[in-house]
């Protein structure tokens, strides 16, 4: 296999996307999290937590948007049609979760209270509508011509709402070990408790996954089962299980940096084997990343684009969060 | 009634982006002022620069945040409604969307953060670079994002291969001929809507004899800017109008309310445009301007809407109207700009108060000149997603159906009215309580509060 652009175009795209699930997963999860704890002062600890970085994280999602319309349109123009409910779901949780950000802060009484339930479902349902996305997209779509072909609902399966909530498993564990990281006293005790919760739900989900997608996609089960593929591959689920262990020792021994750390390892797995089961396609089961690929010279011009910038972008987004690092407190002021 | 998913996704697309250009329209002369505040709070260290920046910059989140929300359901919207349209043009299109997350988007969102929250972790100047980037930012993606939209406008740079669109060079791809001059009359725009919203709130302090000193400053400085940028604007929008009139004159017409091909032709002050008849109705002109405006000649020919078969004319009436609002905007910005100018000159201008009432009444006026001025175009290029290549019926996605993008709608109308109403709330309280008097924020990592002024009283609790 030789190295072309629509291969560096889709590896960069996976990138782009890992770095929107973990990055704003954190954040999401911190919303989903948001009405388990009972005092407001931690709540407005929690927010403070994600508040400054929060916008650079969501920014990820429209470059995975955006970079699937410069190098894979056909993908952008068959899926995002197939998914138009749980995209418009998706987008109408952003918006209520992105400006509770600003409203909550500025709001008193009932009306900080509703921008709290405005945060944590818009969180939930975002991070729901993702995972019902992920389910959809391993499932594949029906796809004739350059046109999506199958019904409004395809999408609404039993497989699909699985991953869904999944992916709020997910993102909880991602959020409390951001705050295990980032929180001291009463408020990381508590989130320390609920990151072993919220891994035992993500190992079940995985579990779940992992047995499901291979009866689901005779294709995926050669993937993986076939010899010689099973003696390649068997180390992502043996190494998941010991990323998984891991994690659970760190938060038995009450480690603060590396629970976080686990949670992304074990998200980085879990990602790897879902691109395992579907490579190369980026419209499954059967359009792949060449049949998608946009013009060689719009593919080239935009690698120019992302191979001069991306370096800067990932430089500043590191100070943004050296100046934020730290343990967050209660006083850290607003604007 | 069968429900038309293209009707209804045009609609969806004009409302969202209408909802969503207010905003960006905002934040780009916001940002612009709170970097040039905080550069001379920097330089000389006068705590009224300080103060005003921190107002400023409090109005400016709120904005921002319904601008980021918003704008995210733009990026997706091409694909969910218009994958036809997507799919056709992405090789064009994709990169100049591409470049816009690159180097805009990554670098306002990211220097907003330390902005906002990074006042006390950050010595002075970062945070005046930080101001600075999230300026530099909203310029980049005014940049791009008119790019993308003159060239839908004025196609440039391209070969059609299977229905395909196709760069045959980026140059002419990215400068397409009405590129420049959008760019340029859009981004003055901003810096004058932004410029009148804090003209009028400085005038209504002034009026309630609150906040004089900082208030003086805000108009005085606002008013400086007004007084080069309006007439200057007329000029931009002159010329842009005679690059619209070389290469969509039939938009011009329809600007115009020309219908019939003429020499010398009028200059329409008012009229009603009647589609079926073809004509105008109670109309009222200037005989001979019209052709001197477009052609700088009181005989030259201007083509009519008749030139081009009806179903390749845009709707007219719609596009008559909202040049005129726009022109009225503008010419009442010159008018305010041209008699602060004169009260200043006397000395006068923070002391008058029918002049600081009519500025606080030409707080919304930049904002209607934008979106009359978007709508004007928008419509006018009509019924055409790419100039005269790509009509917008062929944009839509084919597996929509009309329940879905009702529903969508539906949706997005009553998201977008709760969170309009709950943003104008509080930006309202923010301009009640005004700057807050308060030290100069010092580099370090206070175990103490230093400034939650973002935030009510007594939050612990509820």
């Amino acid at each position: 296999m030789t190295i072309d652009l629509p291969l560096i175009w889709a590896g960069i795209i996976a990138f782009a996307v890992f770095m929107y699930v973990l990055m704003d997963g954190f954040d999401l999860g911190v919303g989903i999290l948001f009405p388990f704890v009972r005092d407001e002062g931690e709540r407005d600890i929690m927010m403070n937590s994600v508040a400054p970085v929060w916008d650079g994280n969501e920014t990820w999602l429209v470059l995975g948007g955006g970079g699937l319309m410069v190098a894979f349109p056909l993908a952008y123009a068959t899926i995002l049609p197939a998914l138009y409910l749980p995209v418009l779901l998706m987008l109408i949780a952003l918006i209520f979760r992105g400006v509770a950000f600003e409203f909550r802060f500025k709001a008193e009484g009932r009306q900080k209270h509703a921008w709290s339930w405005s945060f944590h479902l818009g969180s939930v349902f975002a991070a729901f509508a993702q995972g019902v996305i992920l389910g959809s997209f391993i499932q594949g779509f029906t796809v004739e011509g350059r046109d999506f072909v199958g019904g409004p609902l395809d999408w609404l399966t039993p497989f699909a709402i699985l991953t869904g909530f999944g992916l709020i498993a997910g993102y909880a564990l991602l959020g409390t070990t951001w705050l295990v990281m980032k929180t001291e006293g009463g408020l990381q005790a508590w989130a320390y408790r609920n990151a072993e919760r919220a891994l035992l739900a993500v190992l079940g989900f995985i579990a779940i996954v992992s047995v499901w997608t291979p009866f689901m996609d005779p294709d995926i089960a050669a993937r993986w089962f076939a010899w010689p593929n099973i003696a390649v591959l068997s180390p992502v689920p043996i190494v998941t299980g010991l990323v998984a262990l891991g994690l659970f020792v760190a938060l038995r021994r009450r480690f603060e940096g590396y629970p976080f750390i686990g949670a992304i390892a074990l998200f980085g797995l879990s990602y790897l084997g879902i691109a395992i089961s579907l490579w190369p396609n980026v419209v499954p089961p059967d359009i792949s990343i060449w049949d998608a690929a946009s013009a060689p010279k719009t593919q080239a011009f935009m690698l120019f684009g992302v191979v001069a910038v991306t370096p800067f972008v990932l430089a500043y987004t590191a100070f943004s969060y050296w100046v934020f690092r730290g343990k967050v407190r209660g006083d850290t002021g607003y604007h | 009634m069968e429900l038309d998913p293209v009707l209804l996704s045009r609609i969806q697309f004009g409302f969202v982006v209408a909802f969503h250009i207010l905003f960006p329209s905002l934040t780009i002369g916001i940002a612009a002022y709170i970097a040039v505040l905080e550069g001379l709070w920097l330089k000389t260290g006068r705590e009224k620069y300080f103060a005003i920046s921190r107002f400023w910059t409090k109005i400016f989140a709120v904005c921002f945040g319904m601008g980021v929300v918003s704008g995210i359901v733009m990026s997706y919207q091409f694909g969910t409604n218009w994958s036809r349209f997507s799919d056709t043009t992405a090789n064009v299109l994709g990169p100049l969307l591409g470049y816009e997350v690159l180097t805009a988007f990554f670098l306002e969102a990211t220097f907003l953060g330390i902005l906002l929250f990074g006042r006390h972790l950050v010595p002075r100047w970062v945070h005046f670079f930080s101001a600075l980037m999230v300026s530099f930012g909203t310029l980049f993606s005014s940049f791009w994002i008119l790019s993308a939209n003159s060239w839908m406008h004025t196609p440039a740079g391209y070969e059609l291969i299977d229905g395909t669109f196709h760069v045959t060079s980026w140059l002419e791809v990215i400068f397409n001929p009405s590129f420049p001059y959008r760019l340029t009359h859009m981004v003055m725009a901003t810096f004058l809507a932004a410029a009148f919203v804090i003209m009028g709130v400085a005038a209504l302090y002034l009026l309630q004899k609150r906040h004089e000193d900082n208030a003086r400053t805000m108009l005085s400085m606002g008013m400086g800017l007004v007084f080069l940028l309006a007439p200057a604007q007329v000029l931009i929008g002159d010329l842009h109008g005679l690059n619209t009139f070389e290469y969509q004159p039939v938009k011009v017409a329809a600007m115009e309310g020309h219908w019939e091909t003429q020499r010398g032709a009028p200059l329409i002050l008012f009229a009603l445009p009647d589609r079926e008849a073809e004509r105008n109705r109670f109309e009222v002109g200037i005989p001979k301007l019209g052709s001197l405006i477009l052609t700088h000649d009181l005989d030259g020919e201007v083509p009519g809407l008749k030139e081009w078969a009806a179903e390749d004319r845009p709707p007219v009436g719609i596009v008559f109207w909202s040049f005129r609002i726009m022109v009225a905007m503008g010419l009442l910005m010159v008018f305010v700009a041209v008699t602060g100018m004169v009260l200043r000159l006397r000395g006068r201008m923070f002391d008058r108060p029918w002049f600081l009432k009519i500025c606080v009444a030409m707080v919304p006026t930049g904002l209607i000149a934008i979106l009359a001025g978007w709508v004007t175009t928008e419509v006018g290029r009509q019924p055409w997603i790419v100039y005269e290549v790509m009509r917008t019926a062929e944009g839509a996605s084919p597996a929509v159906g009309g329940t879905e993008v009702l529903i969508s709608l539906v949706a997005f109308f009553v998201a977008y009215a709760i969170i309009f109403s709950a943003g104008i709330y509080y930006i309202v309280q923010l301009i009640r309580k005004g700057p807050v008097d308060e030290p100069p924020a010092t580099k370090g990592r206070p175990a103490r509060p230093l400034s939650a002024a973002g935030e009510p009283s007594g939050s612990a609790a509820e």
